[in-house]
């Protein structure tokens, strides 16, 4: 396959003698509270959001203005009105007009793209502090016309008389009328991802009390971490403008009474028949927005910045959407460790994206087994197995919500917070999206 | 014509035919107009008008963003009689007279300030360009310094807008903008700034040509179609004797309701509008140069010049002894605090393009600051004094927390907390802890800031910025320093509030600081005639009468009753005997009325669309019930405002203040103590320091130890002596 030939896991940054990869420090990072779609936020766009959370992350920072070098932000569903999501951030922010912005995307893994874009950067000497992240609106999507419609459209507006202009609409029927809402389908395979997360459910054999049980832990980790106050510092609390009328100060998904009998009640979501995903055991559509702080560790030194922690290696890898789509991380995670020097048994937090319960499984399952191993990656040995009590330990994306650009740097943040904690050294962060690509990166807590 | 000629303040380009005169008024960062500008101009005229190859004039400036901002005050200050003015005006008459008659035709390209003398020279010429820039505004502000337009500009502004207009722009003093002043025309044309010359070049070069560049006015229907109701107003009000008579009636009866006969000078335009109206061109200048001359020497003119003065030195004034120091840059500014206070001191800021971060106790509070802040753009918004992108583009400065993250940056941090000495002090130290170079400016009214300061590691970055409520409207900042206090932070202040858009004057420490002491006794006499049986009215009455904005009943309700009786609590702890507070000020509050915030005080507060009136029911704590003794107007006036005055020289005895002139800026822009009266300072100069004196010793004399003259009248008044050198 064709991943064999390019995976090169002597390739890594580490140098020969063992000692670790230059790295990166994250020195603060900060999110608004994970909302569902039309709720709270529904009257903010993606920019709106990243603005207000940027405002936030660079006030609280403490770092003069003129410390940003850069900007790097990133949504997933396109929005109509800006089409440059990161310079509109600055623009609407307290930072200075003259901070260059890109927008950039991976799907899902937007603003860990963002991350270690800013991370390159830094290590490159192109920029010595860099804010990453992204933000979504699902609240506003773009809704489209129809091709029929669209085109009607333009033939009216170049119409010259009224006869003619209402000619253009002649032709159209009343499902050319209706708009299409924006589709979370994969355009190669025609399946959405659900279907593609169910799918993955049965060649693998993930059962559905297996998917319940899984979200279950996780809405438990997430209600207890909100509960113990460990999201205080990492959440901001939103006035929401125009009129600040509302206050939005929690993830509104995390359900603190969840019960395994409740959730084993739903009905499947992509397959009446013998589907077995559910909306109680996959994440919702959220609206919110993320971000990180990157600096390099010299400028970090300098300013006497104690850092969160270290972003000190990543990968990117992509499988064939039409084999199992979101299967992306177990085929991310080996590389990442490799050029990180280190192993699966060397991370004492394991923060893994949680787009469906079935999926997080699978990779799971992924990382364990040696024929995938040998049979997808080319490598002797499996990953390995990941201990239970280090995985999301404070709760994943199906509690806490995905706003698809938003999710890396949340959980860039998570898990540098967990892992300072537990006094912990190392992290995995894995993500899976669209399009069969796979995110993973390894974090150095702020003592390793 | 000669262009080897070098003027002194003005500079020469001819392209095409077309000459180009820049106004530049040599040494000066702005235009304005003297006899040397105009004696050069003329001359420049002549030239022009020899020169057979000049087709066409085009007047601009050669100040970057300003127009001729007005005349030369200075040279109005020192004019020596009324009959000296008077020439002054005709003068100027005839050099804009002889520009209208100016065979050849004169374009204005007009850019920044066109004020006063600027906007009349403009309207003399045969054709206006404007650049449609937000700095581009056109107006004749004289009868703000107590004149009126002196060089036909009562005339001529009628002419082009039409007597309604002319009379709401000219009695207010009031400026427009570009576009204003295309829809009402002022302007013939308005361009973007970067064609301003050409276009005027090429409007110079068409009129020499002959062209016709204004329409045809439009017969009666025509007018009546393009805008109906602005048409028949006109018809109705302008075009005949009895409707122009109507308004200038109403005009003149409006002006009298708001001026209360205090400020001759907008009488005084309205006069020479209508006087030109009625008798033609030639009796309009006679009056206004007639009325200009005898307005300059007014003592109310004498007064409002000595205000502007006053403002101009202070916005040159550091704040300090050494016009060498230099504050710091404020980058960012921190707000404890985002009740009422906060909220306009952030509002302002962030107005001024200066990042805010604000601490607040709860989510809910940061949310009502925010919405504080919010509400105040969305008044401007709606009032079209700013754009949405304006306001969403100075709200991304503001943000808000209920932490300390983020002090750590700021270079000013402005408390505006509980006014409580421990709570302030306890900021104070954890701020210096979090920021150890950060400055800490208390917003109290009333804590001495040297107590607060003592809390300080550093006293020298401790001081006070006293803002006045509300924020976003008052003009003024009081800069409090203790003997501490370093001078690079008081300039640091200074510098913030100027950029705040405040008029800043720094004052020395001590209960009540300048503004809040001198109110004391003022409020207090006030409450001592109530007990004596005045009536509120009355009492409100006097003052205003006297030329406060509101009178010290109607203050208090308004500042709340509790607040008023803690301010002093403070200075009778100060000041002891001369400060005792009536004791009908407890029956007051104890009765559950704190003025207008709870709904409940001197006054009723019901319906805000009635006017209020005298809530009868306070009289019943008060001895004399609700029969209310007559007592003269004059007197209640007098012994109100003789206490105030007192009050302000002992505090420049003392050093509180830097010098008569903030003193009398202070209470001018501070309490509204009445402008044409210059001041506590200015007007017992006008009065006579001796007289005054001598009033304050009767009073003395009646009411005993309250009215003791402070020593530096004594000293004064019985040299008849000054205060205003």
């Amino acid at each position: 396959m064709s991943h064999h030939r390019k995976h090169k896991p002597h390739h890594a940054r580490a140098s020969s003698d063992g000692s670790p990869p230059p790295r990166v420090a994250v020195i603060a990072g900060l999110r608004t509270p994970f909302v569902r779609s039309n709720g709270d936020f529904k009257d903010l766009s993606a920019v709106d959001l990243g603005a207000l959370l940027v405002n936030e992350l660079v006030a609280r920072s403490g770092l003069p203005l003129s410390e940003f070098d850069a900007l790097i932000f990133g949504q997933v569903v396109p929005s109509q009105l800006s089409s440059l999501i990161a310079r509109e951030v600055v623009l609407r922010s307290e930072l200075p007009r003259t901070l260059p912005a890109h927008t950039t995307s991976r799907a899902c893994a937007t603003s860990v793209q963002a991350a270690t874009e800013a991370a390159d950067q830094i290590l490159l000497g192109h920029a010595d502090t860099v804010i990453a992240g992204g933000a979504e609106s699902l609240s506003d999507a773009p809704i489209f016309a129809s091709r029929k419609l669209a085109q009607a459209l333009v033939n009216a507006s170049r119409a010259r008389s009224l006869p003619e202009r209402i000619r253009a609409f002649a032709s159209l029927s009343l499902k050319d009328v209706a708009p299409v809402p924006p589709a979370l389908t994969e355009p190669t395979t025609g399946l959405t991802m659900g279907e593609s997360a169910q799918k993955m459910a049965w060649e693998n054999g993930i059962s559905r009390e297996a998917q319940d049980r899984y979200a279950l832990e996780s809405q438990r980790k997430a209600a207890d971490a909100w509960a113990s106050g460990k999201f205080a510092e990492e959440v901001m609390a939103v006035e929401v403008p125009p009129r600040y009328l509302k206050i939005s100060a929690v993830d509104n998904n995390v359900r603190r009474d969840a019960t395994y009998d409740a959730l084993a009640t739903l009905k499947p979501a992509f397959d009446r028949r013998y589907g077995t995903i559910t909306a109680g055991n996959s994440s919702p559509l959220t609206d919110g927005a993320a971000a990180v702080i990157l600096m390099s560790e010299g400028r970090a030194q300098e300013l006497g910045v104690k850092p969160l922690g270290f972003l000190r290696a990543y990968a990117y890898a992509a499988t064939d959407p039409g084999d199992q789509l979101l299967q992306g991380p177990a085929y991310a995670a080996p590389i990442a460790l490799d050029r990180a020097g280190l192993t699966l048994g060397n991370m004492d937090v394991v923060e893994m994206h949680e787009a469906f319960a079935a999926q997080v499984l699978s990779n799971l399952q992924a990382f364990a087994s040696r024929k995938f191993a040998q049979e997808k990656l080319g490598r002797s040995d499996p990953l390995g197995e990941v201990d239970p009590g280090r995985l999301n330990p404070n709760g994943g994306s199906i509690p806490l919500g995905h706003p698809f650009g938003a999710t890396g740097a949340r959980m860039i943040t998570q898990a540098l917070r967990e892992l300072a904690r537990r006094k912990g050294r190392h992290a995995l962060l894995t993500i899976c999206a669209a399009g069969g690509l796979g995110a993973a990166v390894v974090l150095d807590g702020p003592e390793a | 014509m000669s262009t080897d000629t070098t003027w002194k303040n003005f500079r020469i380009e001819t392209h095409d035919g077309v000459v180009t005169v820049f106004v530049d008024v040599a040494g000066e960062p702005v235009n304005t107009l003297s006899q040397e500008t105009g004696a050069e101009f003329a001359a420049i005229l002549d030239a022009l008008d020899k020169d057979a190859t000049v087709k066409g004039i085009v007047v601009a400036s050669g100040k970057k963003d300003g127009f001729v901002a007005g005349a030369k005050i200075e040279m109005l200050r020192d004019v020596a009689s009324a009959a000296a003015a008077e020439k002054l005006s005709r003068d100027g008459q005839a050099g804009f007279d002889r520009l209208e008659r100016f065979p050849k035709p004169v374009v204005a390209a007009i850019h920044g300030a066109c004020l006063g003398g600027g906007l009349e020279w403009a309207m003399a010429c045969h054709y206006r360009v404007a650049s449609n820039d937000k700095k581009t505004q056109l107006g004749l502000p004289e009868v703000q310094l107590g004149v009126i337009p002196g060089a036909g500009g009562t005339q001529r502004m009628p002419k082009l807008v039409g007597i309604a207009t002319a009379l709401d722009l000219i009695l207010a003093g009031k400026a427009v903008k570009p576009k204003k002043a295309l829809a009402i025309g002022l302007i013939d044309e308005s361009v973007p700034p970067p064609l301003l010359l050409e276009v005027a070049r090429a409007r110079a070069r068409a009129l020499a040509d002959g062209e016709q560049l204004r329409p045809e006015p439009p017969g009666v229907v025509g007018r009546l179609r393009k805008d109906p109701q602005g048409a028949l107003q006109k018809i109705a009000l302008e075009e005949n004797f009895l409707g122009r008579e109507l308004l200038f009636r109403q005009a003149r009866k409006q002006l009298l309701a708001k001026t209360k006969g205090h400020y001759p000078a907008p009488l005084a335009a309205l006069e020479a509008i209508q006087a030109g109206v009625e008798k033609g061109l030639e009796a309009g200048l006679e009056t206004e140069a007639r009325l200009f001359g005898e307005l300059a020497v007014s003592p109310v003119a004498k007064q409002l010049m000595g205000i502007f003065f006053a403002t101009t030195a202070l916005k040159k004034d550091n704040g300090t002894s050494d016009p060498a120091v230099k504050g710091r840059k404020v980058e960012s500014l921190g707000i404890l605090g985002g009740g009422l206070m906060g909220s306009g001191i952030a509002y302002v800021t962030v107005n001024a393009g200066i990042p805010v971060r604000i601490r607040e106790k709860d989510d809910a509070a940061v949310a009502r600051a925010f919405a504080a802040v919010a509400g105040i753009f969305d008044g401007r918004v709606k009032k079209r004094s700013m754009d949405r992108l304006e306001k969403l583009s100075r709200m991304r400065l503001l943000t808000a927390g209920t932490g300390w993250e983020g002090m750590e940056r700021v270079d000013v941090l402005v408390e505006a907390v509980f006014e409580d000495l421990k709570l302030k002090q306890e900021m104070l130290r954890t701020f210096e802890t979090l920021n150890p170079r950060g400055i800490f400016a208390t917003n109290t009214s009333s804590i001495p800031v040297g107590d607060i300061a003592s809390a300080s590691g550093h006293p020298e970055t401790v001081l006070g910025m006293h803002y006045f409520s509300p924020v976003n409207k008052m003009p003024l900042l009081e800069v409090i320093v203790t003997p501490r206090t370093a001078d690079e932070a008081t300039a640091t202040a200074v510098a913030l509030g100027k950029k705040q858009g405040k008029t800043v004057i720094v004052v020395g420490d001590g209960p009540g600081f300048y503004t809040s002491r001198v109110l004391g006794p003022y409020m207090n006499e006030a409450v001592m005639l109530l007990l004596e049986g005045a009536s509120v009215e009355e009492i409100d009455g006097a003052l205003t009468d006297f030329g406060f904005p509101v009178g010290p009943m109607t203050l208090l309700d308004e500042v709340g009753i509790d607040v008023g009786a803690k301010v002093a609590k403070v200075l009778h702890g100060a000041f002891g005997d001369r400060m005792t507070i009536p004791e009908a000020m407890g029956k007051v509050l104890e009765s559950g009325r704190l003025g207008r915030k709870n709904g409940k005080g001197f006054y009723t507060y019901g319906d805000p669309k009635k006017k209020k009136i005298v809530d009868e029911t306070v009289y019943d704590v008060l001895p004399g019930g609700r029969k209310r003794k007559k007592i003269d107007r004059a007197e209640i006036a007098e012994r109100c405002s003789l206490q105030m005055v007192n009050e302000a020289i002992l505090t420049l005895g003392e050093g509180v203040l830097r010098s008569a002139r903030d003193g009398d800026v202070g209470a001018v822009f501070g309490l509204g103590f009445p402008p044409f009266r210059g001041g506590p300072f200015r007007w017992a100069d006008a009065e006579g320091t001796n007289r005054v004196l001598e009033r304050m010793r009767r009073l003395e004399g009646r009411f005993g130890a309250r009215f003791h003259p402070a020593p530096l009248l004594m000293e004064l008044g019985g040299a008849g002596r000054a205060f205003h050198g």
